[in-house]
């Protein structure tokens, strides 16, 4: 047995420089510092002692523990870090087991922000048939047969008084038939037109607009109007307001941009007006407020419809509508 | 509408540059699509000298000329008699393209190369001279442009008109609103009709018959007219807006109609029976020949403008070979009138032709500019064609309207358009545009006459655009609606799709768009029997194609189609999605059903071939994985996916398909492609595929949801392995293992199936580990004995089961 706490140190110091495993140095631990060490022990034994060498017997026992404790903390720290250096090396810069993931189409992409923009500023959305009446997508809406207007939109059609939607506008019929104002609606979905070219596809995407309230001037279809663009480009957006002619809005107007390529030099996107067409929109003519029953004096609103294609096209710097719905992988992954 | 500004100018001083102009037009609402300089086809026409003539070696009336354009010299063949030595003449370059149509090509005239053309004044259509060239008298030098030279510059303008603005479908027209836009006035042409001869009430009658299409007819005659060449001025305008030339007569009659918008048609007065003009409808099936020559067929609806015994025109739309302005005539009826819109529309329609004429009528004349036109075509027929204008008028009006003024408020004005103008200032606008104003007693009210040319303007609300359009919408303060906030809950199904949209791209799926018709085969190729539902098509009468005939009843077609199209472009491992309509026909006239489906299609590898991983190819379980983990992260349970019976098989591989049921309503189907249609739809691999009804998810995704306590105790697992003849479906184990009811039966699941030796043929072993959990105590061995043999000894004797080994 040692006879002094000084040379249970120094057994401990000698002993724990030749350690070279975890389990060696669990078990000098044990040995000096456990339940029934060495120095546990020793410690022990102080209580036995006259009673005036107690407290430096003491103080030295615990502080010869602190030292050993802290020895062995090294001790460990010294193998981790040995055993951390001998470990497998391996090639990081081998790729990582990736989880495949999808795209979402351009088109659903440029839809849902439109309607997150529109739903913060309070629209609810909406949505009604593609193969519709043509009551709703002509008559409700102040286009009667025979009448020019009908040109504007080649239509398909399903028989003499059913066609595919050329326009989301009939939604706004439907929603106004079901509904009493205040409204305030977009409705998104897909329409038809015959005609196909690079710029023309059959079927497209359209979002419609509608608020209708009692005090709805069309200064207010240019402050929202004027919102979204800044949203949905950036808001150092030029956009202008310029009269046009909707059969079922008075009065009308088509809003344009300054071009997003040339920022209004003209180039071949403009086709050198420095300007891009991107949405049709005016007052809701009161014969359609007398179509759906509303009182054209009481009542006042506006109406607007965009191309989901010509804007996701303006936006990701698509010059061709017909990639939309190729569903090509190589074009549809990079969105 | 396309207009020169030359003819502009005749109307109205142009005080704009024309990119102004360009501007100006565009934001009141007549949109220039488009301006060019209709002197553009001079760019290569170039001043050359001539150096030196020499007789052409194979010709005696040619000559070639040595040309100096300054940074070369070049051989032109020429043959006419004014060219000589130093003389500044006018040279197209090869590639000229001439207003007549033609372009100028490097040539051999007789062996001699001629590698550019001398042109008279007629062939550069800059006047009427075709005697000899164009002698420049010294003026510019060789290689200067001749557009520069000669300060040939006339910018024309294609304006995109709106269907409502039929007013400006004339040159006056658009001067008018050029006019208002410069606050400028507008100059009218003064007409001075010269003295008549005889009088035309007793020379030619006209009788409407049909006074609800024709509310108005006007003519006049003239006699002894000589029917030639225009003269060049008259040329050069219908140049301008390219128009061709044809004689005298109908060029004249071209002229007014793009001047007024008022169409006219000249008659050859003695090829008219008994001297009279009758419009009346046209007899079912009556045939009649158009001046293009065409022997058309004509329906009770359609009106026409006849002689004494015959038609000799389709009013509105075209006149008739028999009654046409030729060399010899003499005498012409100058026929100018109002037709109803609708008719002349339907017609042009039906009979498929849309002319200059039709075009004006079907959009709306002016019904006060009848006699305008008419004398404005009858002075000019007589300056230009010579002969004796026939005194007096004939203008037949059985349809003669009362104008009523409109009502216009200020305060209803400026809450629409939420401006803030006085009744001086909307006045003032209305005013500028040939409106009539006066104000009313009460100060608010405003009393508009509407110029008889704008048909479209007949209501206040249209007064009100005109006011908007006039002041600018740039000046309309831009301001926010007051409305109340939404107490709508945000529609559920457009979250749902919303989300598993998300989902299925977190899956590694990628969404595709298709169109919603397709080619009515596809119903072949995926082997739908007669009786099927997605046989009930939505047809389309006008199909831009066959291909997209039908509107589609499964989203399978199209991502089909897809696969087919990436395959060809290498793509090795296919997930795509598709979230749309189907569209079943429902009885004649309804509405069909629109359902909203998604469908899935897995084909080729499970994944790309790796460093980690070997390519294997994906199976049935892969894309069934993706349905299931779609339903489990909507919290949808209780889903099954069913064998379909081989006889229900369609366009999934038999033993390769199942149905998806929740409780016994069928939500969709799943499996492999049949392969008679991947034959069809010219597939070189197989692919999976599932089409589920989306309505049927959108009501079983839970709106809520409890938790379940965290469980306090742990859990503890017994396998069960047992050999079982190998077309018990897992399904039925599982299920059978469910059959004891126990609350400490926390989970059941497949660990293993195998089949193969060591185990017998026909036979398959299916591995199930149990998980039993107590929420009031941890289960030791002895808590569960009794209850894991008893499910054992369940399964082995429902279905003959034996243990292995």
């Amino acid at each position: 047995m040692y006879k002094t706490i000084e040379q249970i140190q120094e057994a401990a110091v000698a002993e724990a420089r030749t350690i070279s495993d975890n389990e060696a140095l669990q078990a000098l631990s044990t040995r000096y510092l456990g339940r029934k060490g060495i120095l546990t022990q020793y410690l022990r034994n102080i209580a036995s002692l006259p009673a005036e060498e107690r407290p430096l017997a003491g103080k030295k026992a615990n502080e010869v523990k602190l030292r050993l404790e802290a020895l062995f903390k090294e001790a460990l720290v010294r193998l981790e870090n040995r055993d951390a250096q001998s470990g497998p090396s391996i090639d990081v810069s081998l790729p990582g087991r990736r989880l495949s993931h999808g795209a979402l189409h351009p088109i659903t992409q440029i839809t849902d922000r439109i309607c997150e923009i529109f739903s913060r500023m309070g629209f609810d959305i909406a949505e009604g048939p593609e193969v519709e009446m043509d009551y709703y997508n002509f008559e409700a809406l102040n286009i009667p047969k025979d009448h020019p207007a009908r040109d504007m939109q080649d239509t398909f059609y399903v028989s003499e008084n059913v066609v595919l939607r050329t326009h989301t506008s009939p939604i706004q019929v439907r929603v106004m038939e079901k509904t009493r104002p205040p409204v305030r609606v977009i409705a998104p979905g897909k329409v038809y037109r015959c005609d196909s070219d690079i710029t023309h596809t059959p079927m497209f995407h359209q979002i419609e607009g509608l608020l209708v309230d009692e005090k709805v001037s069309f200064g207010d279809l240019k402050g929202i109007l004027t919102a979204f663009v800044h949203q949905i480009f950036d808001e150092h957006t030029r956009l202008r307001f310029r009269p046009s002619f909707f059969p079922f809005t008075e009065p009308s107007a088509e809003v344009d941009i300054l071009c997003v390529m040339c920022r209004g030099k003209g180039c071949r996107v403009c086709k050198q007006t420095g300007w891009l067409e991107v949405l049709g929109s005016g007052m809701v003519d009161p014969a359609v407020f007398q179509n759906v029953g509303y009182d054209p004096d009481r009542y006042a609103g506006f109406a607007f419809g965009m191309g989901i294609e010509r804007i996701a096209m303006l936006k990701f710097g698509i010059d061709d509508i017909r990639k939309f719905f190729e569903n090509d992988l190589r074009f549809l992954r990079q969105f | 509408m396309k207009v020169s500004l030359s003819w502009l100018q005749d109307y109205v001083d142009l005080k704009m540059a024309s990119a102004d102009l360009v501007d100006a037009l565009t934001m009141v609402g007549l949109e220039v699509d488009a301006i060019w300089d209709r002197y553009e086809y001079l760019d290569s026409v170039l001043v050359g000298r001539i150096l030196e003539i020499m007789p052409h070696p194979n010709a005696d009336k040619l000559r070639i000329c040595r040309v100096d354009l300054s940074q070369r010299e070049m051989p032109v063949v020429c043959g006419a008699p004014n060219i000589r030595v130093g003389m500044h003449v006018a040279v197209a370059l090869v590639g000229t393209q001439f207003p007549g149509g033609s372009q100028l090509q490097s040539t051999v005239i007789r062996g001699v190369v001629s590698e550019g053309m001398i042109c008279s004044e007629s062939e550069l259509a800059l006047g009427p001279d075709r005697s000899g060239v164009m002698d420049l008298k010294d003026r510019g030098c060789p290689g200067e442009k001749l557009a520069q030279v000669l300060g040939l510059s006339d910018p024309v303008m294609e304006i995109g008109l709106t269907p409502n603005r039929s007013d400006c479908l004339s040159i006056i027209g658009l001067a008018r609103e050029v006019a208002a836009i410069q606050k400028a006035d507008l100059c009218r042409p003064q007409i001075c009709l010269p003295a008549g001869v005889k009088n035309i009430e007793s020379l030619a009658k006209v009788t409407i018959e049909s006074p609800e299409l024709c509310p108005r007819y006007a003519a006049r005659l003239l006699e002894g007219v000589v029917v030639g060449p225009s003269p060049f001025w008259l040329q050069d305008r219908l140049q301008s807006v390219g128009l061709r030339s044809i004689n005298n007569l109908v060029d004249v009659t071209n002229f007014v109609m793009m001047e007024t918008g008022q169409p006219l048609h000249a008659f050859d007065f003695d090829k008219l029976a008994q001297n009279r003009i009758v419009v009346r409808n046209a007899r079912e099936g009556e045939e009649f020949v158009t001046l293009d020559d065409k022997r058309r067929s004509l329906g009770r609806d359609m009106l026409l403008i006849c002689d004494g015994e015959n038609p000799v025109a389709i009013a509105g739309v075209m006149g008739g070979l028999n009654s046409e302005v030729v060399d010899s005539t003499r005498s012409v009826l100058i026929e100018s009138a109002c037709f109803e819109p609708i008719s002349i529309r339907k017609t042009a329609k039906k009979l498929g032709m849309s002319t200059e004429a039709s075009y004006r009528f079907e959009r709306g004349v002016d019904s006060k500019g009848t006699l305008f036109a008419l004398n404005r075509a009858a002075q000019l027929m007589a300056e230009v064609a010579g002969g004796v204008l026939v005194q007096g008028v004939i203008d037949v009006h059985p349809g003669h309207a009362e104008d009523v003024p409109l009502s216009l408020s200020v305060e209803k004005t400026n809450r629409l358009l939420g401006t803030n103008l006085d009744a001086g200032r909307i006045a003032d606008l209305l005013s500028s545009i040939e409106f009539t104003v006066q104000r009313q007693e009460r100060e608010d009210l405003l009393t508009v006459q509407v110029p008889s040319f704008r048909v479209d303007v007949t209501r206040p609300v249209d007064l009100m655009e005109e006011v908007a359009r006039l002041s600018g919408y740039d000046h309309i303060p831009t301001t926010f609606p007051e409305s109340p906030v939404s107490d709508k809950p945000i529609d559920r199904c457009l979250q749902i799709r919303s989300r598993i949209r998300a989902l299925m791209n977190a899956f590694g799926f990628t969404e595709a768009v298709n169109y919603s018709f397709i080619s009515g085969k596809a119903c072949d190729h995926l082997r739908y029997p007669a009786e099927d539902r997605r046989r009930r098509c939505v047809h389309i009468l006008n199909p831009l194609s066959e291909d997209q005939g039908v509107m589609r009843t499964s989203l399978m077609p199209g991502l089909l189609e897809n696969m087919r199209n990436n395959a060809a472009q290498q793509v090795k491992c296919l997930k795509l999605f598709e979230v749309g309509r189907i569209y079943i026909a429902r009885d004649e006239d309804a509405l069909p059903e629109e359902r909203e489906m998604l469908a899935g299609l897995w084909s080729g590898l499970r994944s790309e071939a790796t460093w980690y991983s070997k390519p294997v190819e994906c199976d049935f379980y892969d894309l069934k994985g993706v349905a299931e983990s779609l339903f489990e992260a909507l919290r949808i349970e209780g889903i099954e996916c069913v064998r379909m019976p081989d006889a229900d098989c369609i366009e999934l591989r038999p033993g390769s398909a199942a149905r998806m049921l929740d409780g016994n309503a069928p939500i969709g189907i799943i499996g492999e492609i049949h392969p008679e249609s991947a034959r069809w739809l010219g597939l070189k691999q197989t692919a999976y595929i599932f089409e589920i009804d989306l309505a049927r998810i959108y009501d079983r995704v839970p709106e809520s949801k409890q938790i379940r306590p965290v469980p306090k105790f742990p859990a503890i697992s017994r396998d069960i392995t047992i050999i079982v003849d190998q077309n018990i479906e897992a399904q039925c184990i599982i299920r059978q293992a469910r059959v004891q009811k126990s609350e400490l039966v926390e989970d059941l699941c497949l660990l293993d199936v195998f089949q193969g030796d060591p185990i017998a043929p026909g036979k398959k072993s299916a591995s199930l580990r149990v998980t039993y959990r107590s929420n009031v105590k941890t289960l030791e061995d002895e808590d569960i004995r009794s209850l894991h043999e008893s499910i054992t000894q369940g399964i082995m004797d429902a279905f003959g089961a034996t243990l292995p080994g």
